[in-house]
């Protein structure tokens, strides 16, 4: 780690346009919440991307570790029928 | 770090763990921050991930050096908008880097001290204007031609960083491309001015590839593992066969008299690359290393006031809420 | 791809050159604009007019742009880029607009045709024939200088251009309208950071005072209309700078004081010196290099 005290890390997501929800964009450094969301801005939006900016401290986000990563996830693996692909719809029914 | 430190296998591993590592590999899915990774897979990732952020960052000042100078505003502020975008290319790859648990500020230093390196094209200076425009065609092209295949990169927040820089520097290559246009229907000046720059640009350019195939020594497992996909000499090869028409339409002379078309394969077949100068650059003797470098080191020490005055705020503001 | 969706917006099929001509914004702000000269306003005042709002904000653009590769954390790299961008879009406009009711000062005698107005305004024009304010002249100084100065210019023109919306001429009205938004950000961001180094350490906090102390002086002449200002504001066309110096030592003042920083008094209006063409050292240097490429190729298109 280097020796002189950084920023601390925050993780940026971008509601890309209405009607979207908000993607993980990647992350920045900044001194505090304020400053974290003008970076995001100036970095991440720079082509007119986002229409809403949320960040958070890269610390403050509690994430499922690998190891519990089947008990988690494999309940939900076998119910495919949460899945729009698992009913059969005959090709001709519009807007579907 | 040695090669032997990068083949070396992981000691105690569950077997299981290394299996689908290399499953998830071997089926071209996408590892992730949280997932068990081999150690060398780790150490080979940040390597490159912090050598091409470093790439981005010192890559902002040979072009730099003409955004005060820019011969109309136009240009200024396309250019102005892609060196922007170099600073945030930087920052998306620190970002990815961080996710295997590097620190930015650490491997700032460790380019400030010469301990990880960047590309070294970046060591030849830029000493007329059209230097922006030729950096943006070859530079930026042959970047273009060593990144794109990264967009399928096994790491996965690699993988989305390079998405995010290929779709940005599409602009690149052609603002450079266009102002090279411009200036060769301008005066003689200006024409003389893009060949010149070409002839100094090229052979630096094909060297961004790296060394020839048998003589790049990870090489290989970095393709097993999916960190690389393409072979040096294979990008460099589709690069030239790319350029030599764009330069024929350009009405430059690319300074290479071995240059000639393959009617047997239908690809360029080019001369040999002056590998010595490559490693004299790369090891510290360019035209411009001790600037670059110290630029670096200047930005960083004479701002760390700012730094920990934002600190030493948002401590005192946090204890008072 | 899911996060493909992010980044729709980034196709470059629809943006082509254009949008990088303007700031950091894609939509040309004067489509659709009235460009004749309203009734009754001398078009040489117009012109001059623009002169001042545009050189202010080219030569503070220039200035922001040599804290690129400078600054300290990569962000502030991107929002220098960013607020730097901005100001190089409201001058174009505003160049542009001057060069098109013809006021181009001497810059035609050596700028051939083939150069745009905007150009010829911004790169062979000497020293004397710029209206910009010694606010913006200055050089830079550290980051809490910098910092000082952005508050200060962004919190003047933000003002102005708030009042410059309602302008019978409808391309000063288009700029104004557009500017705001980007000024006020450009305010908002000068701000945190002088509250930040303003209370942050001893060393940041005695920097930001340095800061402060060397760019007051330049707030003397600014709120003293010159005759063009004087003619035009009568005319509904310019804003009588004279009508938003208290609101900006107010704005001023909240910030300082909030950043635990000595305001020091309000320096006497004095009569308009960069806005007639009286500049310092400063302004020269910077234009030998703004300006020296371009002058070198007279004939050049780039």
């Amino acid at each position: 780690m280097s020796a002189r005290a950084g920023w601390p890390l925050y993780e940026v997501f971008v509601r890309g346009k209405r009607g979207l929800n908000h993607v993980h964009v990647g992350s920045l450094h900044a001194p505090d919440d304020e400053m974290a969301v003008h970076a995001a801005r100036d970095v991440y939006t720079r082509r007119n991307e986002g229409v809403s900016i949320w960040v958070v401290r890269a610390d403050a986000i509690t994430a499922s570790s690998p190891d519990e990563k089947d008990p988690m996830f494999a309940p939900s693996g076998d119910k495919v029928y949460r899945h729009p692909t698992f009913y059969e719809i005959p090709a001709d029914v519009p807007h579907i | 770090m040695s090669a032997t430190a990068l083949d070396s296998p992981d000691v105690d591993v569950d077997p299981g763990l290394q299996e689908q590592f290399d499953a998830t590999i071997a089926a071209e899915r996408r590892i992730e921050p949280r997932d068990w990774m081999p150690e060398g897979y780790r150490r080979t990732l940040v390597r490159q991930i912090a050598q091409h952020a470093h790439s981005e960052i010192i890559g902002m000042q040979p072009e730099g050096d003409w955004l005060l100078r820019a011969p109309s505003l136009r240009r200024k502020a396309v250019l102005l908008a892609k060196v922007q975008d170099e600073a945030g290319h930087g920052m998306y790859l620190y970002s990815a880097a961080e996710t295997l648990g590097a620190d930015r500020a650490d491997l700032t230093d460790r380019l400030i001290d010469g301990r990880q390196k960047y590309s070294s094209i970046f060591n030849y200076p830029t000493l007329t204007f059209a230097d922006v425009g030729v950096i943006g065609w070859l530079v930026d092209g042959a970047a273009i031609c060593n990144q794109v295949p990264l967009c399928r990169s096994s790491y996965g927040p690699y993988a989305r960083a390079m998405v995010r820089v290929c779709k940005e520097e599409s602009f690149h290559q052609r603002q450079g491309y266009e102002l090279l246009l411009t200036m060769m229907r301008g005066t003689p000046e200006q024409r003389a001015m893009v060949q010149d720059a070409v002839d100094r640009w090229w052979w630096p350019s094909l060297m961004m590839f790296g060394p020839p195939d048998t003589d790049s020594p990870n090489s290989a497992q970095s393709m097993a593992w999916g960190i690389k996909r393409h072979s040096n000499d294979e990008l460099r090869q589709r690069f030239v066969d790319m350029t030599v028409p764009q330069a024929a339409f350009l009405g430059v002379t690319l300074p290479d008299p071995d240059l000639a078309l393959d009617p047997s394969t239908g690809r360029y077949r080019f001369g040999a690359i002056d590998w010595e100068e490559l490693k004299r650059v790369i090891s510290g003797a360019g035209p411009c290393n001790a600037e670059r470098i110290a630029r670096r080191r200047a930005a960083r020490d004479d701002n760390a006031w700012v730094t920990e005055a934002a600190i030493a705020y948002a401590r005192k503001h946090e204890a008072r809420s | 791809m899911h996060e493909e969706t992010v980044y729709d917006a980034l196709d470059t099929t629809h943006g082509g050159g254009g949008q990088w001509a303007f700031g950091t914004g894609f939509d040309d702000p004067l489509a659709g604009v009235e460009l004749t000269v309203p009734d009754g306003v001398d078009p040489a005042d117009l012109g001059a007019y623009c002169l001042m709002l545009g050189d202010d904000a080219l030569v503070l653009a220039q200035r922001l742009t040599e804290w690129i590769t400078a600054a300290p954390e990569l962000e502030e790299e991107v929002a220098f880029g960013n607020t730097a961008l901005d100001l190089l879009g409201q001058a174009r406009l505003l160049l542009t607009r001057a060069g098109s009711v013809g006021v181009l000062g001497r810059s035609r005698s050596t700028a051939t045709d083939s150069i745009p107005d905007e150009d010829a305004l911004a790169c062979f024009r000497d020293p004397d024939e710029f209206r910009c304010t010694g606010l913006v002249a200055a050089g830079n100084g550290d980051f809490a200088q910098t910092m000082v100065r952005l508050l200060a210019a962004s919190t003047v023109r933000l003002a102005v251009f708030a009042r410059l919306r309602a302008s019978r001429d409808p391309v000063l009205a288009a700029v104004a309208a557009k500017g705001v938004h980007e000024l006020a950000y450009h305010r908002d961001h000068a701000a945190r950071w002088v509250l930040r180094l303003g209370d942050g350490t001893p060393e940041s906090h005695r920097r930001a005072q340095a800061g402060v102390d060397a760019v007051w002086p330049h707030l003397a002449d600014l709120f003293t209309a010159t005759d063009v200002e004087a003619r035009l504001a009568a005319a509904g066309v310019a804003v009588d700078p004279a009508g938003v110096g208290d609101e900006v030592h107010d704005v001023l003042t909240t910030v300082l004081t909030r950043a635990t920083l000595r305001v020091p008094g309000r320096p006497a209006d004095v009569v308009p010196r960069g806005r007639t063409g009286g500049h310092g050292p400063e302004l020269s240097a910077l234009l030998t290099t703004l300006q020296g490429l371009a002058r070198r190729h007279p004939a050049a298109t780039w």
